[in-house]
Order: C-alpha cells, then sequence, then structure tokens
C-alpha cells in the first residue's frame, strides 16, 4: 500500500511540476471540479470500470452488458433502455446460482440522509424488475451509498447525472 | 505515518492553486519536509456577516507571570470567540491607549475616548502543582465605570483555550444575559474522494471554533450523521466500515464502542432522545426506511412509522415526547411531526417542494432545516407559531444544520468552490462565518451539548 501511495505522491509531483510549466494556475477555482484529494490529473468527470454508457469494461461481472443504470432527480424509476438491459441480466441469473449486488447512489442535491434512503429505493427498484423477471430474491443483494460515494465531481446536471445511479456488481 | 506520503500531494494541489510557475519548485520540496497534519493546523475562521452595531469591547492582551510563556494568547481566544458571535467588535490592541492587566490600572476616560462599551482585562500565571495554570480576568462596564465580573479559573497547561472559552462564556452571559457556547465541540466528517474510486472517511471532533481537531474513527468506507448523547460524553454514528451500514455507539474518553444495529438495508440517521435513554433511527429492515426508537438498556425496537414512503432524519423535540422526521409520503420530501404517546402523525411544512433534515430549536419555538427554493438548498428557520419558513443562507448546497445548545448559531455544511465547508448562520440569520476550507471535503457538522 505504502509503494502505491508513494508511487501516486510522486506522480503528482512530477505532474505538478510539469504543470508549472507556464504561469497558469495549476486549477482554476471557479470551475475546480476536483474534490479534495485528487491527486491524478485526469479531466473527466466520471472514473471507473466502465465507459459513459455504463457498460462493462472488463471481464468481470456482466461482460459486454450494461451495469450501470441512471436515473432522474430524486426518482427510481426505470426507463425502457434499463429494462431491457435488465432483461439480459434476468437471463443471465436465471441460468446461474450467481449472487449480485445492487449498488444504489444519488447525487449531492439534499440531504445525506435522504439521499441514503433514495439510493436504497433505486438499488431496490432494479432488484424487484430482476424478480418480476423471474431472478431469485436470494441472488440479489442491495446496499446504498446514498452521495457518498460519487463518480464525477462537478456541481452541474452531467455530473448530478452520473451520480443518480444503480451500479450492478 | 503513511498518510503523509498519501496527503502531500494534495497539499501541494492547494498550496500552488494561485500560484505562478517560480514558487512551485519550492512547494514541491516544501511539501516534501511538512508532516501532512499542517493541512489542517490553520483554523481562522472568516466572519461574512455580522449585526449593524457590534457592541465595541477591548479584551486587552493579558499579563502573564511564571515560568514559562503560555502556549496560547487567551486575550486573542477570548476576543474571537467574541468576534465570531456577531454581537461584538473587539478592537485591535495598537488601538488601545494602555493595556492594563487589572482593573485598578484602568482609566476610563482611556476606552471612552475611543468608544469602548466595555474593557476585559486580565493575567496568566503559569506555576506548579496540579493546577499549574492560573487564569484571572475582570470584565468592566466603560458606561458604568464599574466591574461587572471577576472570576480565577485554573487548570492544567493543555486547558489554556478550555480556560479561555469558559472566559468567553461568562463575559458573553455577563452582558447578553444569554449562555455562551463558546466551550462546546463540535463533531464532523472529512472525505477524500478520489477518482480512481478510493475513498477515505474520517470523523473528527474539535472545539467549536475548528481548534484542536481529534481523530475519532478513520474508514475507506463512508462515515456518516454523527449525535451527540446529552451527556457530551458519548456519541452515535453510522459506519460503512463492514462492508455495510451499521449504527454505532462510542465513548468518546475511552474510545470504548458498541454496534447498536447492523440490519439488513439501511442502518441511519441515528439521533439520542433528550433524556439520553433512546436512540431514533431509520431502519429498512421490514421493507422501506422507517423510525424506529430503540431504548438503549434493553436494546428493543419501537417502530414509529410504517409507510411506504421514504422516512428519515428523526430530531427530538426538546421534551422528549415527540420527533420530527422527513418523509415524502407526499410525493416530495416535506417534516412531519410524531408523537411516542399517540402515534400520530402530523405534517408540519407545506411551503416549497424540499423541506428535510429538520431539528427543534432548544426553545421550541421552531425548527431548522434544509429547504429548497428555487432549485438551491438553503437553511431556514420554520417558525411553529407564525408557520413561515425563513431561509437564512443563500448559499446553494447548504445541509446538515446543528443548533447550538443556547439556540443561537446554527452550524452546517456547505460547498465553496466544489468543496466541502463548514459554515455558520444565526439563528436570526444575521451573523454568519464559513470556517476555513481544507484539502478534504468537511461534512455534518454535529454541535454538542453543554458539557458541564
Amino acid at each position: 500500500m505504502n509503494l502505491i501511495k508513494r508511487s501516486i505522491f510522486f506522480a503528482a509531483m512530477l505532474t505538478l511540476l510539469a504543470a508549472c510549466g507556464g504561469s497558469q494556475p495549476i486549477v482554476d477555482e471557479t470551475s475546480s471540479s476536483d474534490q479534495a484529494g485528487s491527486a491524478d490529473t485526469m479531466g473527466t468527470g466520471a472514473d471507473s470500470g466502465f465507459d459513459r454508457d455504463g457498460s462493462s469494461s472488463d471481464g468481470a461481472f456482466g461482460a459486454g452488458l450494461q451495469t450501470v443504470f441512471y436515473f432522474d432527480y430524486d426518482r427510481s424509476t426505470l426507463t425502457y433502455e434499463t429494462r431491457q438491459a435488465l432483461d439480459r441480466h434476468a437471463e443471465n441469473l436465471r441460468n446461474s446460482a450467481r449472487v449480485i449486488r445492487l449498488e444504489g447512489h444519488a447525487d449531492d442535491r439534499g440531504t445525506r440522509e435522504y439521499n441514503l434512503a433514495l439510493g436504497e429505493r433505486r438499488a431496490k427498484s432494479i432488484a424487484d424488475y430482476l424478480v418480476l423477471q423471474g431472478v431469485s430474491r436470494s441472488q440479489l443483494e442491495t446496499i446504498s451509498y446514498g452521495e457518498e460515494k460519487p463518480i464525477a465531481f462537478s456541481q452541474d446536471e452531467e455530473s448530478y447525472r452520473l451520480n443518480r445511479r444503480v451500479e450492478l456488481k | 505515518m503513511s498518510n503523509n506520503t498519501l496527503f502531500a500531494p494534495i497539499m501541494v494541489n492547494e498550496a500552488t492553486r494561485k500560484s505562478q510557475a517560480w514558487s512551485c519548485l519550492c512547494a514541491a520540496i516544501l511539501c516534501l519536509l511538512l508532516p501532512a497534519t499542517t493541512a489542517h493546523a490553520q483554523t481562522t475562521i472568516e466572519i461574512t456577516s455580522g449585526i449593524d452595531d457590534p457592541t465595541p469591547i477591548a479584551v486587552v492582551p493579558f499579563g502573564w507571570s511564571g515560568s514559562k510563556v503560555p502556549s496560547q494568547d487567551v486575550a486573542e481566544i477570548v476576543s474571537s470567540d467574541l468576534r465570531r458571535s456577531g454581537l461584538f467588535a473587539p478592537i485591535k490592541a495598537k488601538d488601545m491607549l494602555g493595556q492594563p492587566h487589572q482593573s485598578s490600572d484602568v482609566h476610563f476616560r482611556d476606552w471612552r475616548a475611543i468608544d469602548v462599551d466595555y474593557v476585559v482585562v486580565g493575567k496568566v500565571k503559569l506555576g506548579g502543582g496540579s493546577q499549574p495554570l492560573q487564569v484571572q480576568y475582570e470584565l468592566l462596564d466603560v458606561v458604568k465605570q464599574q466591574r461587572i465580573l471577576l472570576e480565577k479559573l485554573s487548570g492544567t497547561e493543555a486547558q489554556i483555550r478550555d480556560l479561555a472559552h469558559a472566559a468567553s462564556d461568562k463575559i458573553y452571559e455577563k452582558i447578553t444575559g444569554i449562555r455562551g457556547a463558546f466551550s462546546t465541540k463540535i463533531l464532523y466528517v472529512s472525505a477524500a474522494n478520489r477518482k480512481n474510486r478510493s475513498y477515505n472517511f474520517r470523523l473528527y471532533k474539535s472545539d467549536a471554533d475548528g481548534a484542536r481537531e481529534q481523530l475519532i474513527v478513520e474508514s475507506e468506507e463512508p462515515l456518516l450523521s454523527p449525535s451527540w448523547a446529552p451527556n457530551g460524553r458519548d456519541i452515535a454514528y453510522v459506519s460503512f466500515e463492514s462492508g455495510r451500514p451499521a449504527i454505532y455507539r462510542q465513548n468518546l474518553a475511552t474510545g470504548e464502542r458498541e454496534k447498536l444495529t447492523n440490519f439488513k438495508g439501511l442502518n441511519s440517521a441515528p439521533a439520542w432522545s433528550p433524556d439520553g435513554k433512546k436512540l431514533a433511527m431509520v431502519l429498512s429492515k421490514d421493507g422501506n426506511p422507517d423510525i424506529y426508537v430503540m431504548d438503549l438498556a434493553s436494546k428493543n425496537l419501537r417502530r414509529l412509522t410504517r409507510s411506504s414512503a421514504i422516512d428519515t432524519e428523526p430530531s427530538w423535540y426538546p421534551d422528549g415526547k415527540s420527533l420530527v422526521f422527513t418523509s415524502d409520503r407526499g410525493r416530495a420530501p416535506q417534516i412531519y411531526k410524531v408523537s411516542l404517546a399517540t402515534g400520530a402523525i402530523e405534517r408540519l411544512t407545506f411551503d416549497g417542494s424540499y423541506n428535510a433534515r429538520a431539528s427543534v430549536l432548544p426553545d421550541n419555538s421552531g425548527l431548522v432545516l434544509v429547504h429548497q427554493e428555487e432549485g438551491q438548498f438553503h437553511i431556514a428557520e420554520f417558525n411553529f407559531e407564525s408557520e413561515r419558513m425563513r431561509s437564512l443562507t443563500k448559499t446553494s448546497l447548504d445541509e446538515s444544520p446543528s443548533v447550538a445548545p443556547n439556540g443561537r448559531m446554527i452550524i452546517y455544511a456547505t460547498k465553496q468552490y466544489g468543496r466541502g465547508i463548514l459554515a455558520a448562520v444565526s439563528t436570526d440569520g444575521n451573523v454568519k462565518y464559513n470556517f476555513p476550507r481544507t484539502v478534504r471535503d468537511v461534512r455534518e457538522p454535529a454541535w454538542s451539548p453543554w458539557t458541564e
């Protein structure tokens, strides 16, 4: 762990020195989207194991399938596209004993405890749909992180949209 | 501390935010030398709004005697406390015509000449024994030309800030008639969210002015909803450290802790009853989030709400007979009241489409809550008698209001340049101050009860 931390540290150091080549401030305060502690230099809001469309990009669960589903503000209703994508998961799950984890999240507007409840409602909304499609309830584990684990860090609609999600793992 | 290397780059990022190229190298070298703890060392509070006519007061630098110089400037701490209340305008030491340390040396005309209403003089002595630190101070009324307060305090050297805050409490009370809350503490959560999906959460305790920050718990999984027991010694909070949310109770002095609930689903929003015997909380073990009350001695649970909606954020009335909570049973989140005796539920707020996280003011005059107005989330006060909602803040992502035990100030979390900071506003909306921005996201402040 220390080695990793140290690597991040020196990478950041190099980035810093490189960025100092010009006279511009490294971070524009008015548009700073970096939350505390962002040591990397990626410019986009989201960084995770999936693409922007939420497809799984590695060989883990749901390879080739969409594993992240997005929701409207303060809502837990599933879109037509979400239901279609979930149908494919349902088919896979019906033919396996695999247990999946549904992690619900919210954007950072509104209060934290309410958002925890909202994230749970979103995860359950997906779980309920999968059960309707014949998946056993025992294969589905839900947890809500509310707004505590954002993947996008700006205060704008795009970040809010990316954070209002349920991830299947 | 292995964390030093982890957090050092953040410091650089912060330190060079506005700097030009030439200073970057220096910053990079500095950051190799400085321990990460310095990132939290500065606690200068920025007062952004005060009352129109604050009372001018002179807190004269204290005299000192004894074996060594005290580590902290008592007059400066008292001065900062009074200034932060928004009700006082402490004058600068350089504007004082003299710097007496006891009332017999005070010439009232010197203070009238510079339009000061009150003068505080005092001295600090650091001697031996079990209570080596001795502070004596006097409060003088310049208009009446008389001493109105004389007090002697003693403690250990480490208690110098405690003694200073105790003096502030007394001075504030003598002049305003309201008990001071400068000796109280706050709990808050700070987080570092990194884009590579690693997170770090810490629960801290500090003095009400942010000084003497002390780490209570640290986790890579979320920590939230810190809540004080009325004794000021125990706290409750939610931790996801086991991979799922659980409510913990912890003793601040001993560190001893106990997992109170670990049910399937949500375990959130713990709130101690005024008598300290019960803990209200939110559990979704029976299907969806409902309000429960746990008897802490027997661990028995009583379910208070049974709706298919979200019911969350319980908070007690001062008499302990009812609670307020947030529910979206009417589609949008609003504040409701539930009576413990009858279970009767009553909707309290109707103004706007998002009212949440309410707490009842200590004098039972109304609620402090998060209120959405034109798409922005403000801290607001809802008065029970007039049934009027009034926004106290103007920033857009304000949350987690927590009221000081004297009911005068509300601490809350807001965002500044995209980062979470703590801020405070007076219950009348006139006084505002921001805690300093740190390298981490700071949120969920909880103001302690009286600690003595």
